[in-house]
């Protein structure tokens, strides 16, 4: 029987199906970080259980972390309390920590990757909605709440309700300038913040097959922001090559062996989805947000919906949107005036997204007006980018390298965005309040959040290259 | 925390906005402690006080509004989109919610309210319509929600059923975790790793 790529995940890790009811799914891979760890713990220790599989966890410290000075205390106490939490839990329960100050340490969903750990066909879990990251290698990756962390932590399992299955297809070549993360923004605009609530999302096409792990990363990571459970993408030889010689893959025969496996992981022809969507790569331009839920995207030379072109239903939404963002309906996006600029997070901090900067602000200047803040996803990422010079790009152009960590995607530590201040962020959250109260966020690409860097504006980074 | 639902009758607190997400639910500088306790003096935090300012309410937010109280909080649809912090149900949960209606959950916010005893009760736009007119129109209306019979109703009005796994609703109304479930299968476990090499 024809079975996707889900299906043959899945079915491998289905312990047992409750009649009626959910499956018990077994986890190969649990990340864990500071913020939904701790009552985890709490309640294994109320219970007077271990962790039953140490090794299957991994943990870091991303989403309190400061990006200056990483190496002085915290100096926020709360944030202090939930990393040194983390550090006495994973003493306690025999857990590898990659904290402040390891090598390894980074955003959950970059270290995983980048360092071999999450592998094609593996299950993996995380208490953060962006866990569909890992995705793009071909996985089932989802994010969990803290009741689910603590189910993992005490018996690598979990019950799971078997998603409905969805196809995106992009095909075609990608216009000049636009990237993965236009690809993603375009997705979710058309198919809106909730369109693929309840499904498995698996993108396919050549438009997909055609981007590096990083730009797949990207696409996989946002799954979430139109409601699926998790995103995937079917491994290749694009995939394999990036895996190659990392930390923690496999090596000697038994990369071979794994590579043999993995080369099954894709949907089989005739294999059934219970929807489909295709895209045509030529619609897409860069994209960016305009409105308080990523659903809420135009072209960068489109304009905000007039109120005439939104369905009365989802006006008062609409209306309250505008409201916060401070912007009129109908006006175009282009020459809007930005205050700062968030290059990193989970969806846009890898290598390639630095480097995709560093070529396009060479020998340019950053506007006066404005604050710009470029954090790596990784201490891996940011030693990497001091070793290729893009800091020192960076550093002619008017920029700054920070450290890595989660920082202003979501205002967790000192990196918040001012209220009624304007962020165009590569984060992948346009939320009300979402990088600190009151901030008004544009989501965009890396490459047209630095061309308003340069510009002090919003604008159409076509012109500009 | 209550654990164990069956039949909830109470007056009903009515947001009709879409796609709330989480961080508005609970904004992510209060997900800072290491306990589950607490977080409902936050939930809404930024559409409840100007300013972050506890001393000035925003007087036109529903839950600052005397007229509207209850155990069931009524939401247009999407409700809890976002991040996967579980927090957002213990706010939720610990203001003094038990039952949250809406046409349309979130995934993952669906499973955090269930894993805490909130109940997450999907009825169709029409019956949601219906609600929030009947609930603004008369703010003591009283809705009844009984999980043996998946119903939800109120008097006078209509009537619906609402869908919710088997499994599921054994565990709630007998205040079964699904911890206690999977605890119960380590040795099951055990076999499968043992037969399935995987990683």
């Amino acid at each position: 029987m024809s079975k996707t790529l889900f299906e043959k995940i899945w079915d491998k890790h289905v312990v047992k199906t409750i009649a009626d009811g959910p499956s018990v799914l077994y986890i190969d891979k649990h990340f864990i970080h500071e913020v939904t760890s701790p009552q985890a713990f709490k309640g294994l220790e109320q219970r007077g259980l271990k962790v039953f599989r140490p090794k299957q966890v991994v943990a870091t410290a991303d989403h309190n972390v400061p990006t200056i000075n990483q190496h002085l205390p915290i100096k926020e106490e709360l944030s202090r309390i939930q990393v040194q939490t983390l550090k006495e839990n994973c003493e306690k329960f025999g857990i590898e920590l990659y904290g402040l100050g390891h090598p390894y340490q980074g955003i959950v969903h970059v270290i995983g990757p980048e360092l071999g750990i999450t592998q094609p066909g593996m299950t993996v879990v995380c208490g953060d909605s962006h866990t569909s990251t890992h995705g793009a290698f071909g996985t089932i990756a989802f994010g969990i709440g803290t009741s689910e962390v603590e189910m993992v932590l005490a018996t690598q399992c979990l019950l799971q309700t078997k998603p409905k299955l969805m196809r995106i297809n992009v095909e075609g070549k990608l216009n000049k300038a636009v990237v993965s993360k236009d690809i993603i923004l375009y997705i979710i605009s058309q198919i809106s913040a909730s369109g693929a609530t309840g499904y498995a999302v698996e993108y396919a096409g050549s438009a997909i097959r055609s981007l590096s792990m990083e730009a797949r990363m990207t696409i996989c990571n946002m799954s979430i922001e139109m409601g699926a459970r998790c995103g995937m993408i079917a491994p290749d030889e694009i995939t394999f090559e990036y895996m190659k010689g990392r930390a923690f893959a496999p090596k000697g025969a038994k990369w071979d062996e794994a590579v043999a496996y993995w080369k099954n992981l894709q949907s089989d022809p005739g294999a059934r989805f219970d929807h489909e969507i295709n895209i045509d790569a030529a619609d897409i331009e860069p994209m960016i947000t305009y409105g308080t839920n990523p659903g809420m995207g135009i072209g960068v030379t489109g304009h905000v919906p007039n109120l005439s072109e939104i369905d009365e239903k989802e006006k008062p939404s609409f209306e309250k949107s505008l409201n916060y963002m401070g912007l009129e309906p109908g006006i175009d996006i282009k020459g809007k005036k930005v205050d700062y600029v968030f290059i990193g997070s989970c969806t846009n901090s890898r290598i390639e997204d630095l480097r995709m900067v560093a070529n396009f602000v060479k020998g340019k200047q950053k506007a006066s007006d404005v604050e710009v803040w470029i954090v790596p996803g990784s201490r891996q990422v940011e030693k990497q980018a001091r070793e290729e010079g893009i800091d020192k790009i960076l550093e002619d152009a008017g920029f700054m390298l920070r450290q890595p960590g989660c920082s202003a995607c979501l205002g967790m530590n000192e990196d918040k965005i001012p209220a009624g201040k304007y962020c165009i962020s590569t984060s992948n959250r346009n939320f009300e309040g979402r990088q600190g109260p009151n901030a008004r966020t544009f989501l965009a690409s890396p490459l047209t959040a630095a061309a308003a860097a340069i510009t002090g504006k919003v604008a159409d980074v076509r012109e500009l290259i | 925390m209550s654990k164990q639902i069956n039949i909830i009758e109470s007056t009903a607190v009515p947001i009709e906005i879409e796609n709330i997400d989480t961080d508005q639910i609970i904004p992510a500088r209060f997900l800072k402690a290491t306990s589950r306790d607490g977080f409902g003096k936050n939930l809404f935090r930024d559409w409840r006080f100007i300013q972050d300012d506890e001393n000035k309410p925003k007087t036109e937010f529903v839950l600052n509004k005397p007229t509207y109280k209850g155990k069931i909080l009524v939401a247009a649809k999407n409700f809890g989109c976002g991040s996967s912090r579980e927090h957002a149900a213990w706010a939720i949960k610990d203001y003094g919610f038990d039952v949250v209606v809406s046409s349309f959950f979130a995934d993952i916010f669906k499973n955090n309210a269930l894993n805490n005893f909130l109940l997450p009760v999907t009825v169709s736009e029409e019956f949601l319509k219906e609600i929030f007119s009947t609930v603004k129109k008369n703010p003591s209306t009283r809705l009844i929600v009984k999980l043996q019979d998946q119903t939800i109703e109120w008097e006078g009005g209509k009537k619906e059923k609402f869908e919710i796994n088997h499994y599921k609703k054994t565990c709630l109304i007998n205040g079964y975790d699904d911890i206690d479930y999977l605890l119960s299968m380590r040795g099951e476990i055990e076999s499968f790793e043992k037969d399935e090499v995987l990683f």
